[in-house]
């Protein structure tokens, strides 16, 4: 494990953006002053013609867009997930989700490994937001290589999606080889039977490190990954639930309205289940550093262990 | 244009007027005000500047039409149902259950909507990213938009102006239907725009200003923007509220009212006449 590559999934997305770029020339970006950081700026480097900066104007970047896709073009639009889901979110609700606009957001610096930004920055509840509108996709890329898929499968996904990346380096861990991505589909990363752990985003790869962890104390836990939010896959959360018996979600969003809520939603309706969920819980983040910011708010492979164990009553 | 080109608008923009009316009036609800005070820009775009085909409403390099002040649909359906887009008597379903003529205009329901608006602000970004779209696309089509004096209190509409100018958008035309009202009284009471003009200016447009009733005034006003070079082109109409419509005119309390029947009889009857004033001219 010690050399395993680390990459955040913002700069896997400028990559991504810059190679679809060169094959789609409908394809265009958008950005709020922020193509620094969001990686809009490997586009803008490859095709400063398809890079539009909005300036620090969030709503009317997205409304933009909309009249964009309007006219038949796939336009990406990005800045913080705070901004984009929250700051605009009445404009993409009324004029992305509403008239159902082929408009892509790409939102980084979701959650709150920003880190040392503090809590104006650090966005969780960006799937809530986003979930509660018709129509909308939502995904949470847990690694490089899932991202880059992620854009590509959104791309040709006709609608409005929601993409969430975030500012961490994270580890690599699927092979690009052999993954597909497709959107609506959970992925069973390791098998067990004992706890079903249901995550997205970083939170996949503490799972897994969680499961290793798990099965050294006898606890077979399976992982899954479920990168779309919505629409959610509820095959597979319901087989993971009659399979297992107990469901824990893990995110790195607020507890309410996010990943677990929507898991305990469907199992609530059609396979009563005990679920925990990890997550944010109800709280406002702070500054420091991302890897203390996540062990302190317990979005790690330590707390997931911890609370398995607990449920499992071991 | 012509006297007989001018007498056709004016009737027809009498015809948009009645279409207000009578869609407000079976609705039981509506903006007959904002719609009536644009009544002859609705016309004079759909009757004259346009290039658009009520046969193939999607027809890609037509020309954009975006209702930023959304709420004045019946004005927009009016207009849109009197050009042929779909059947004048549709106009009486107006916000009815399951009718296509929602409250505010849904691009993917009405033939002959651009683009889906309501939310005050937001459709003056959409027709600026309409614009860029077009220049990027090479389309020679150009995309207008008309917002209230009352909606350009939203900030959102000046970060639209700013993206406008800052791209250049020749191809885009913002009207301003300058009317005076909004639904809580009058927009220098509210909250002062004012001055309009100078703001557009300021933000890099070329601005007219205009009588919003006058037919040679808008034409003059159009066929200006088209000269105009290198930034985007606003015009900023004078209009009376409720327009054409004796008891409506420069009353608030008509920006968001439908007329009951006995007021429904009086404005068609008043339009009526005026309908055959303008066909005797």
């Amino acid at each position: 494990m010690a050399d395993v590559k680390k990459i955040a999934t913002r700069d896997s997305y400028g990559a991504a953006l810059a190679e679809l770029g060169a094959e789609r020339p409908d394809l265009i970006v958008f950005d709020a002053d922020l193509a620094g950081a969001t990686k809009t700026g490997t586009f803008k480097k490859a095709f400063p013609d398809r890079h539009f900066n909005c300036g620090i104007a969030e709503g009317n970047m997205i409304t933009v867009a909309a009249g964009a896709a309007a006219m038949g073009l796939v336009p990406f639009a990005s800045s913080f997930a705070m901004f984009a889901a929250g700051r605009a979110f009445e404009q993409v609700r009324n004029s992305i989700g509403y008239p159902h606009l082929n408009v892509k957001i790409g939102a980084t610096h979701g959650g709150i490994s920003v880190g040392e930004d503090g809590a104006s920055h650090q966005c969780c509840e960006d799937f809530a937001l986003m979930r509660s509108i018709p129509g909308m996709v939502v995904i949470s890329p847990a690694d490089d290589v899932e991202a880059r898929a992620a854009v590509k499968a959104a791309y040709e996904h006709k609608g409005p999606v929601y993409l969430r990346f975030g500012r961490l380096a994270v580890p690599v861990f699927h092979d690009e080889a052999s993954y597909k991505f497709e959107i609506g589909r959970g992925e069973v990363l390791q098998d067990g039977g004992d706890v079903a752990i249901i995550a997205n985003g970083l939170l996949v790869n503490e799972a897994l490190e969680a499961g290793k962890v798990l099965a050294g104390a006898g606890i077979h836990a399976r992982i899954i990954n479920m990168a779309t939010i919505k629409p959610l896959d509820e095959e597979l959360v319901l087989k993971a639930a009659r399979e297992c018996g107990k469901v824990i979600t893990c995110e790195e969003h607020s507890v309410i309205g996010g990943l677990g809520e929507a898991v305990c939603a469907l199992l609530s309706e059609k396979c009563p289940t005990p679920v925990r969920r990890i997550g944010v819980n109800d709280q406002f983040g702070h500054s420091g550093p991302a890897a203390a910011l996540l062990k302190q708010f317990g979005l790690s492979a330590e707390h997931i262990v911890e609370v398995a164990k607990e449920f499992c009553g071991k | 244009m012509t006297a007989s080109e001018k007498k056709q608008l004016m009737a027809m923009a009498c015809k948009v007027r009645m279409g207000v009316i009578e869609g407000t009036h079976a609705a039981k609800a509506g903006h007959p005000g904002g719609s009536l005070s644009a009544a002859e820009l609705f016309t004079y775009l759909y009757f004259k500047e346009l290039n658009v085909d009520p046969k193939n409403p999607r027809w890609e390099d037509r020309d954009r039409f975006v209702l930023s002040k959304g709420h004045t649909a019946p004005g927009l359906y009016a207009a849109l149902a009197n050009r042929g887009f779909f059947p004048v008597e549709d106009l009486l379903t107006l916000r009815h259950i399951d009718s296509y003529l929602q409250g505010h205009p849904n691009m993917n329901t009405v033939p002959g909507v651009d683009m889906s608006t309501g939310s005050l602000g937001q459709g003056v970004s959409a027709a600026a990213g309409m614009a860029l779209a077009a220049k990027y696309q090479n389309k020679s089509c150009r995309v207008y938009t008309l917002l209230g004096d009352g909606e350009i209190q939203e900030g959102q509409v000046w970060e639209a102006m700013m993206f406008a100018a800052h791209y250049k958008l020749d191809n885009f035309c913002a009207v301003i239907d300058n009317n005076g009202l909004q639904i809580d009284g009058r927009v220098a009471d509210v909250m002062s725009p004012y001055p309009i003009p100078e703001k557009l200016r300021a933000f890099g447009f070329e601005v007219a200003e205009i009588d919003g009733h006058d037919f040679d005034q808008i034409e003059g006003a159009f066929k200006q923007a088209k000269t105009v070079k290198g930034k985007p082109f606003a015009i900023v109409m004078a209009t009376t509220k409720g327009k054409g419509v004796s008891y409506m005119e420069g009353q608030a309390g008509w920006h968001g009212k439908a007329p009951n029947d006995q007021e429904y009889e009086t404005a068609m009857a008043e339009l009526r006449a005026r309908l055959a004033e303008v066909e005797a001219m």
